[in-house]
């Protein structure tokens, strides 16, 4: 009995103060209160500074007229609009040049990386270079160098430079027709939702059927020519009314045609060239990191060498490659605020704009900070549904 | 019975034979590296013909058709531009980065001090070579030196104002001055506190963690320019009316916490790949808990993941660049100051330039990512599948 109760006896911790317990909760209590009071000396300083300043707090301000430009804007704005629509301008501008910017850079890092495995000497080399010049120097960087020391010494409209299809390259951007959608183009868009949703179908039934039966179907083939014969069948149906508006010269501008600023430009390029690096990088990580004996076992199985890439190599590279590049697109995406030094609208630069302008530093700044982070999980999100995908299915 | 001598063993060797032709020697290397198949041919041929159209051009532009000295803008125009060169002539303007490379180095801190920045630099280089050669010795009196000494004595010097040397705004400072003391700082800060930032995500402590897992995503889940706009804006307002401090501090304050939160994630990694066995392992011996983390998780865990911190710094190098967003001129800002200069305006100034702080900031970042992969290869112990 006594015996027992001594067991149960908790071991002597001399005192309280090593408990580790009590020491924890100690700690916590203390940054609590530090926490709270530095919390609360800064909101003191935050009101009577903005009482000084004549300044209201809250979000009021983006109902006021704006009462500047942006040069570029996706959707209807004018000096007249409000904050708020100045901000959504700037929305659209950063999550342009991130989509345009993260599937240039994925092709040419693809690109890049698979080149640094390749067993010709000469590409492995080229591609090296490539990689360790942009990966060493700054984006911002590789930004200037496209707009100032490219895009702004290339000849003036006078005496643009003459590109395939009607396009043009001077000073003041890249310029190529704009495409004209005619009476009942619609149908054009409809076919190819049709042909999509057929391709997928088929993809579907083609796999269960081989998965039955072992019977292949040239799924490839089939689906090509429906996402591209459906909607030229409908083009021709409809009666083509596709047409093309074509950049025309004249004296001292370039009128029609679809003009990218050179601004946009600069920035889109230089994002694509820097992030691509990385990427490379990582495909090269992910395409090293499947064993050889994979591909040994594939070839010994008697698959042929494009089978062995499509169907062993590169769905386990996958793995390896989507969440680092996840990371390289979110890092592309926050570098898109790099906009605001050479002046393309971006989120930042638009914001920016609003808060020089109101002196609604708090409020302008959480909207930036919440606006990216809410663009940053969005991606992730993405992302991870396609990694799910990806993922090894274990038991 | 005739004995057949089995045990015959020829006693010399046999000559060695040259190696087939196929494989040896420039055909053979030529025949597996370059023209394997068809396609390799092919690949080859369009590789050829890449090197061979941008090569040349470079090689032109920045060395043969280049112009190294001169007083102005003249000898890097041609006469269309007011210059000198004839027409359709394109070469580096180095003369421009020649008339202006006082300036790239210091910014406009008064010629006549700037000794001061040429001594902080000789004593940085003459700590950091004997740190970064690992047969020499005494590395904690070194450190000592690097990390705590040297801030002070660069602080008094650059900053002046004490011993008879004359105050020196920080507004004047410029160019690589301000891209390496940002960095240097940046990196001595963003270590520990990225360590801290780490070991609080990883603690027990419910409001320590949490507080560490806010600060770290939020800050990596927006962009380095918000930051440094929250330090030039937003902090007057979080002062007290009246007191204010120096933009560079606050520069340098934002930069060292969004490489902070960037490292704490780094290091967490090492210490996630730590076995449990060596967490208990110090807890039977009865460690503390600075003693279990700095004597036996830290250093396996940082060892681990040098590539990443290295990283980081590197990374953090480049970031720098972005201070010229709040008027703070860096390398990168001062060479885009100086395309404004009348003086040196032509087509090729601003290309020059670039080129010029593209080479000075490739061979630091270049320079570190190979000091890495070198420590990696020696702190390998082995233990790594």
């Amino acid at each position: 009995m006594a015996s027992q109760e001594i067991l149960r006896e908790e071991p002597s911790r001399g005192s309280f103060v090593n408990d580790p317990k009590v020491r924890s909760l100690f700690f916590q209590a203390l940054v609590v209160v530090l926490l709270v009071a530095g919390v609360w000396w800064i909101a003191q300083n935050v009101i009577a500074n903005l009482t000084r300043l004549h300044i209201a707090s809250g979000f009021g301000f983006l109902k006021g007229r704006a009462g500047f430009d942006i040069s570029e804007s996706a959707i209807a704005y004018s000096s007249d609009s409000t904050y708020g629509r100045a901000i959504l301008v700037g929305l659209i501008n950063t999550v342009i040049v991130a989509v345009v910017g993260i599937i240039t850079a994925t092709i040419i890092g693809f690109i890049i990386g698979i080149g640094r495995l390749s067993h010709n000497w000469l590409i492995r080399k080229i591609c090296t270079v490539y990689v360790e010049v942009f990966r060493n120097i700054p984006p911002l960087l590789v930004i200037f160098f496209w707009y100032s020391g490219v895009l702004a010494v290339l000849p003036p409209p006078r005496d643009s430079i003459h590109l395939p299809f009607g396009s043009f390259l001077n000073q003041r951007g890249f310029y190529f027709p704009r495409a004209l959608w005619g009476d009942g183009s619609w149908l054009i868009f409809v076919a190819l939702l049709v042909g999509i949703a057929m391709a997928w179908f088929v993809a579907r039934k083609a796999h269960q059927r081989q998965m039955a039966t072992g019977q292949q179907f040239p799924v490839f083939w089939t689906s090509t020519a429906l996402i591209v014969g459906l909607p030229l069948l409908a083009y021709a149906l409809s009666g083509f009314p596709l047409s093309f508006d074509y950049p025309k010269q004249s004296t001292f501008n370039l009128t029609g045609g679809f003009q990218v600023s050179p601004e946009f430009l600069s920035l889109y390029l230089a994002l694509s060239c820097y992030t691509a690096a990385f990427i490379a990088e990582i495909v090269r990580a992910g395409i090293r990191g499947v064993s050889k004996g994979q591909t040994e076992a594939a070839a010994a199985v008697g698959l042929r060498s494009g089978s062995i890439l499509r169907l062993v190599v590169v769905p386990q590279a996958m793995r390896i490659i989507i969440p680092p590049l996840t990371s390289q697109y979110l890092n592309l995406t926050k570098n898109s605020s790099l906009a605001i030094a050479i002046g393309y609208p971006d989120l930042t630069a638009t914001a920016g704009t609003v808060l020089n302008q109101t002196g609604q530093a708090v409020e302008g700044v959480l909207i930036m900070m919440a606006v990216y982070l809410v663009l940053s999980l969005v991606t992730s999100a993405v992302m991870n549904l396609v990694n799910a995908r990806m993922a090894l299915v274990e038991r | 019975m005739q004995e057949h001598d089995m045990s015959w063993v020829r006693t010399e060797m046999a000559l060695a034979q040259p190696a087939p032709a196929s494989v040896r020697g420039m055909g053979a290397w030529v025949r597996t590296n370059l023209v394997g198949s068809v396609g390799d041919a092919i690949l080859t041929i369009i590789g050829i013909a890449l090197v061979a159209m941008i090569l040349p051009q470079i090689i032109n532009w920045a060395f043969i058709n280049a112009q190294w000295t001169g007083p102005d803008r003249t000898v890097c125009a041609t006469v269309a531009q007011g210059g000198i060169q004839s027409d359709g002539w394109s070469g580096a303007c180095w003369a421009f980065v020649n008339a202006k490379f006082g300036q790239f180095m210091f910014g406009t801190y008064p010629i006549e001090e700037r000794w001061r920045p040429i001594v902080v630099a000789i004593l940085f280089v003459a700590l950091l070579v004997p740190m970064l050669i690992p047969r020499i010795p005494r590395k904690g009196l070194n450190a000592i030196l690097l990390f705590l000494v040297l801030p002070i004595v660069s602080f008094v010097l650059l900053v002046g104002g004490t011993f008879g040397l004359p105050h020196v705004e920080t507004s004047r400072w410029g160019g690589l001055l301000v891209t390496l003391s940002l960095s240097f700082v940046g990196i001595a800060v963003s270590l520990p506190v990225g360590i801290v930032l780490a070991l609080g995500r990883r603690s027990k402590m419910p409001i320590v963690k949490m507080l560490c897992i806010i600060f770290i995503e939020t800050v990596r889940g927006i962009p380095l320019i918000t930051v440094l706009f929250m330090a030039s804006v937003m902090l007057p307002l979080f002062l007290p009316a009246g007191v204010t401090f120096d933009k560079f501090l606050r520069a340098l304050i934002g930069v060292s916490l969004f490489a902070a939160a960037y490292m704490a994630e780094v290091i967490r990694g090492g210490l996630q790949a730590i076995p449990k066995g060596q967490y208990e392992g110090a807890d039977s011996l009865g460690l503390g808990y600075w003693q279990k983390m700095g004597l036996i998780v830290l250093p396996q865990a940082v060892k681990l993941v040098i590539p990443g911190i290295v990283n980081t710094f590197i990374g953090m190098f480049k970031d720098t660049s972005l201070v010229l967003i709040i008027s703070i001129f860096d390398l990168l800002g001062i060479v885009k100051q100086n395309f404004s200069d009348a003086n040196w305006a032509t087509p090729q100034t601003a290309r020059s330039g670039l080129v010029f702080a593209a080479f000075v900031f490739w061979l630091f970042c270049f320079g570190m990512s190979r000091y890495s992969m070198y420590t990696e290869r020696r702190l390998d112990t082995g233990h790594k599948r």
